[in-house]
Parts: structure tokens; C-alpha cells; sequence
């Protein structure tokens, strides 16, 4: 208790402000640096990894011919566009459940930063996750290739859309934590989405002919289909949807979202 | 160096912050003193841009917080020592804070030696501290910068009387090499003894502010604790004077200065035991300024 004197006189100079980049790493820190953060990526990996692993079994087992490079990343494309998501909203909501964002606005008060910086660590994490998926789906289809005696490397052509979609959906947990700043409803509200809207509108649809093609027009995962049988040979109307709908689902909440962060008051 | 201007903040109808102005000044402690929901909390987030004004100003140096360039560097700030994410160890947080600020990391561990954080108990994740290690660590976090302001909120909550008093000594050299300080309390004593001004606010409005003596000034009441070896013949002695006295404890209230119960006491021959200026003024005055915003009702 005798180290009062040890800070220096409170009379330096004040630094210039705070480079992006280093809100970029504070915040990248601060996407792994707690319990629960930490055991998402972790389980994220891991996932990923068993379900690969199960993947290469099975097929294996049941000697199914078309085994190729493709099937694996597609297991490992579907497991993190579950848990994307999930990032993407923890990245936002954390600040909110646990108030840090208290400290984190006093220290940049320029919130929009804050927040583009969040946005920037979910896209490297996202980047970060499809390279591990295409490496996971190398390594499996090598081993299943070593035991099975061909290795059959088709089935890459969709990695452009799949980066796209991976990317979407990390980005549409982002806008709806954003919107909402609450962690569970975030996460109900981004399953629902995924697993109960599709059914909904196909209902919709069978039931009324006009909701038929309007639905074309807001059904987001639909619109993103196309993207994986072939980024560069989507047809104008496909890329319509998919603007249409990506700025209906994701446009909509984030900058509703935004400018209830710009503006909260934070308590 | 905080300069606070018809501060107003409303919620629909309910107003939290009316009018409130004032200024800190370097080189002094400002205490912010009032009940549970008078409005300090809510004056203090709007001086560091946490919570927007209805109406009127609050700068630091002179521009408003969100003009600061890296505002950690120049303004120390303790809100809420429970806004820390439980999963992180406090070494974190300090490293967090470090890092966005754009300090050596070697200020981590300065800061944890200052506010008495052992290495081990840096490590641990925050979910486990007791709130007095919380406000130590948030003490360490407002620190780190080397601001030239501070701004705490209830800083000695949950802190020991031994780190009370650490704390004050803290706050004290603090001021005293040039910093400007702004705390606020629901507890009189705390701020009496090292605040060098006093603002007292009650629903939202300052009641009273200035220095003690000041405040006491205000108050326009002179009072001395005094107690005899006769009591009973001092108080005969002092009513005879015209003066008003009451019993109070082993001793008598009385409504003079102390010289004057002195003398009245050697012009009887009456030995004194104790003899000391009315200590509860400023309570008295705090309860008084307040009485009508207490939750309690009339309690002076």
C-alpha cells in the first residue's frame, strides 16, 4: 500500500488517437480471451473435426462411390454455418450482457470504430474457419483416399460461394445481435430463421400463388443456393434475390441496430 | 478541467439531472454527494459521453468527451467497478485497457502492484473476486492512462476501511501533483475527509456546494459539543447566558462557539472533559439539503 507515488505526475502528454488497428487487435483479444468465447472456437474446431471423422466413417462403412473433396467441406461448411453465427453475435452481445461496453465506449468513444472493428474480427474469424474447413476436407479426402485407393478432388467449384455464404451468415448473426444486444435472443432469432422461416414460406407459398414468387424475393437462404452450384454462372434475377433478400435480412437489422448502438445510453 | 453546464436529463416525465452545474478544478478532490438516485451516476456517464444531455454541456480540458482523442490518456474513468466481464482475469482487463490506450504492457503489472493486486490474484477470472478487488481493479483501470482526470463513481464501496483509507491517500497525492478529481458518495464521511470542495445534489438539482466551511457557512448554524465534570451546573450557567442547550449522549449540545462555552465554563470553574465544534453540521446540513429527496421521509 506504500506504492502511491509510483504512478508518474498525471502531466503527459496526451497521445493522438486510436489507430484502427489497434482496436482491431484489442478486439480480436477480446473474441478469445474469455471462458466462454474461447470454448466456442474451440468447439467450433472440434465439431468440425468429429463430424469429418464420422463422415469418413460412414462413407467408408457403406462404401459409398462418390466420395470426393467436396462432401467434406460441405460437412464442415454446414457445422460453421451453425456456430458462425454464434460468434458473430457474442462478438456484439458480450459487450452488452457482461456492460462492458461501459469501458470499452469510454475508452473510444467513437462507437461506429468499435463496432466496424467487431465486424472485421468476425470476417477474420470467418476466413479463418473456411480455410480450416478446406483444410479439414483436404486431410479427410487424402485419408479416405489413401484407405479407399482413389482420391477424387472434385467438387471445389463452390468454394467461392461457399466463402459468400459463410461469410452471410456470420454477418447476419452480427446485424441481429446488433439490433437485439441480447445474446439468447439473438441466438432464438438466428435459428428460427434458419430452420423455421424456410418452412414457413414454403406454407406461404403452397398456399397463396402470388406469395409464390414474392417469397423468391425475401427468402434469404434460399437466394444464397445458387451460389454454391456456381458463383460465376448466376443469372441476373439470382443475383437480384440474393441483394434483395441479403439487404431485407441483414441490411434492415444492422442498421437499425447500429444506430441504437450509436445512440444507447449505456448503463 | 470538467466543466458541467445547465446539465438537464430527462426520462419521459421523470427528470434525473436538472440544471446541474458545476466545475472541477486541478489540483483539488470534488465530491459528489447525495442519496441513492439523486442523479450522480447519471451526471457522470454524460461527462464521458455514456449517456446523451437533454439539455447543456459537460466538457473535460475544455471539448467534449467525444472529441478526445484517446480519452483513457487524459480521463480516468470508474463507473461501475461490476462492468468487467466475468471470464476475463483482471490481468486481462488491465491488458485490454493497456492495449487500446497504446501503453507498454510492463503498465500492467505497475498498476497491479499500485492497487495491491497479487500476481495471483491477477490471474484469477473476475467471477471471483469480492467486490473491494473489483473497485481495486477498476481503480487500476482508471489509473492506467496516467490521466489527469478522474472520475469514479462510489469508488470506495466494497473496499475495507484499510483500503478506504488506502484510497484516500491515493486520491489525495493524486490531487496533489495536479489531478483533477471527481467522486461521488452516498456517504458524507467518506467525502468529508478528502474532498476539497463538496456538490451536493438532491432529485437531480445541487442543493448546496463549495468547501466545507463554506457549506457549514450555508448552513448559518454554530454548534459545540461539549461535556463537564458538572454538566448539569454548565448548562444552567449557558441557558442563563441566553444560550440554547440540549443534552446529547454523556455530554450538551450547545448553539455557540466553542470559545464561548469555554469561557462560560472558566468564568464557573467548571472542568470540561471535551470540548469540540458540532461535527454533525454537515451531516445535519446533508439531511437537511436532502431531507425532502430522502427516500425516507423527514429524518433530521
Amino acid at each position: 500500500m506504500s506504492a502511491v507515488t509510483q504512478t508518474q505526475a498525471p502531466a503527459r502528454p496526451a497521445a493522438g488517437g486510436i489507430p484502427f488497428s489497434r482496436l482491431l487487435q484489442v478486439e480480436f483479444r477480446k473474441s478469445w480471451d474469455t471462458r466462454a468465447s474461447f470454448w466456442l472456437l474451440f468447439s467450433l474446431g472440434a465439431i468440425v473435426l468429429v463430424a469429418e471423422l464420422i463422415t469418413a466413417i460412414v462413407t467408408g462403412v457403406q462404401n459409398v462411390d462418390d466420395v470426393q473433396f467436396g462432401t467434406f467441406a460441405t460437412v464442415a461448411g454446414f457445422i460453421s454455418q451453425l456456430l458462425l453465427p454464434v460468434l458473430g453475435i457474442m462478438l456484439v452481445t458480450s459487450e452488452w450482457s457482461q456492460r462492458t461496453a461501459m469501458v470499452t465506449f469510454s475508452l473510444e468513444p467513437r462507437r461506429g470504430r468499435v463496432v466496424q472493428a467487431k465486424m472485421a474480427v468476425g470476417l477474420i474469424w470467418t476466413a479463418l474457419t473456411v480455410v480450416f474447413a478446406l483444410l479439414m476436407g483436404a486431410i479427410f479426402n487424402l485419408l479416405y483416399g489413401a484407405i479407399a485407393g482413389n482420391i477424387d478432388w472434385s467438387g471445389g467449384a463452390g468454394i467461392t460461394g461457399f466463402i459468400i455464404t459463410q461469410t452471410l451468415a456470420m454477418l447476419l448473426g452480427f446485424a441481429l445481435a446488433a439490433l437485439l444486444l441480447n445474446t439468447p435472443a439473438a441466438i432464438v432469432i438466428y435459428f428460427a430463421y434458419l430452420f423455421a422461416l424456410p418452412t414457413i414460406l414454403a406454407i406461404g407459398a403452397a398456399l397463396m400463388d402470388w406469395f409464390k414468387s414474392f417469397q423468391e424475393w425475401i427468402n434469404y437462404s434460399d437466394a444464397q443456393n445458387p451460389l454454391y452450384d456456381g458463383f460465376w454462372n448466376m443469372s441476373g434475377s439470382e443475383w437480384g434475390k440474393l441483394l434483395v433478400s441479403c439487404a431485407i435480412w441483414f441490411g434492415i437489422p444492422l442498421t437499425v441496430g447500429l444506430r441504437r448502438i450509436l445512440r444507447a445510453e449505456v448503463k | 478541467m470538467i466543466k458541467v453546464e445547465g446539465l438537464t436529463r430527462t426520462y419521459g416525465s421523470y427528470t434525473a439531472v436538472d440544471d446541474v452545474s458545476f466545475e472541477c478544478q486541478p489540483g483539488r478532490v470534488t465530491g459528489f454527494l447525495g442519496p441513492n438516485g439523486a442523479g450522480k451516476s447519471t451526471t457522470m456517464r454524460i461527462i464521458v459521453g455514456l449517456t446523451a444531455p437533454t439539455k447543456g454541456s459537460a466538457t473535460v480540458k475544455g471539448v467534449h468527451y467525444h472529441d478526445l482523442p484517446n480519452p483513457g490518456r487524459t480521463v480516468g474513468v470508474l463507473l461501475d467497478a461490476s462492468a468487467q466481464h466475468d471470464g476475463r482475469t483482471g490481468r486481462e482487463v488491465l491488458t485490454l485497457g493497456a492495449m487500446t490506450m497504446g501503453l507498454p504492457l510492463s503498465r500492467v503489472d505497475e498498476m497491479l502492484h499500485l492497487v495491491s493486486l497479487s500476481p495471483s490474484e491477477a490471474k484469477r477470472r473476475i467471477r471471483n473476486y469480492s467486490l473491494g478487488m473489483r473497485q481495486r481493479l477498476g481503480i487500476a483501470h482508471a489509473l492506467l492512462g496516467d490521466p489527469e482526470v478522474l472520475i469514479l463513481d462510489e469508488p470506495a464501496n466494497g473496499l475495507d476501511p484499510a483500503g478506504i483509507r488506502w484510497m484516500r491517500g491515493l486520491l489525495k497525492s493524486y490531487a496533489d501533483r495536479g489531478g483533477t478529481v471527481l467522486l461521488s458518495s452516498h456517504l458524507l464521511h467518506e467525502v468529508e475527509l478528502i474532498a476539497d470542495e463538496m456538490i451536493l445534489i438532491g432529485k437531480g438539482k445541487i442543493v448546496a456546494q463549495g468547501d466545507r466551511k463554506a457549506l457549514l457557512a450555508h448552513n448559518g448554524k454554530v454548534e459545540t459539543l461539549v461535556t463537564s465534570l458538572d454538566n448539569e451546573a454548565l448548562a444552567k450557567a449557558l441557558t442563563g447566558k441566553g444560550v440554547g442547550v440540549v443534552p446529547a449522549g454523556d455530554g450538551l449540545r450547545v448553539s455557540a462557539e466553542a470559545v464561548e462555552v469555554g469561557r462560560t465554563a472558566v468564568e464557573h470553574h467548571i472542568v470540561l472533559t471535551d470540548l469540540r465544534s458540532g461535527d454533525g453540521g454537515l451531516e445535519e446540513l446533508f439531511l437537511q439539503l436532502t431531507a425532502d429527496t430522502q427516500r425516507e421521509g423527514a429524518v433530521a
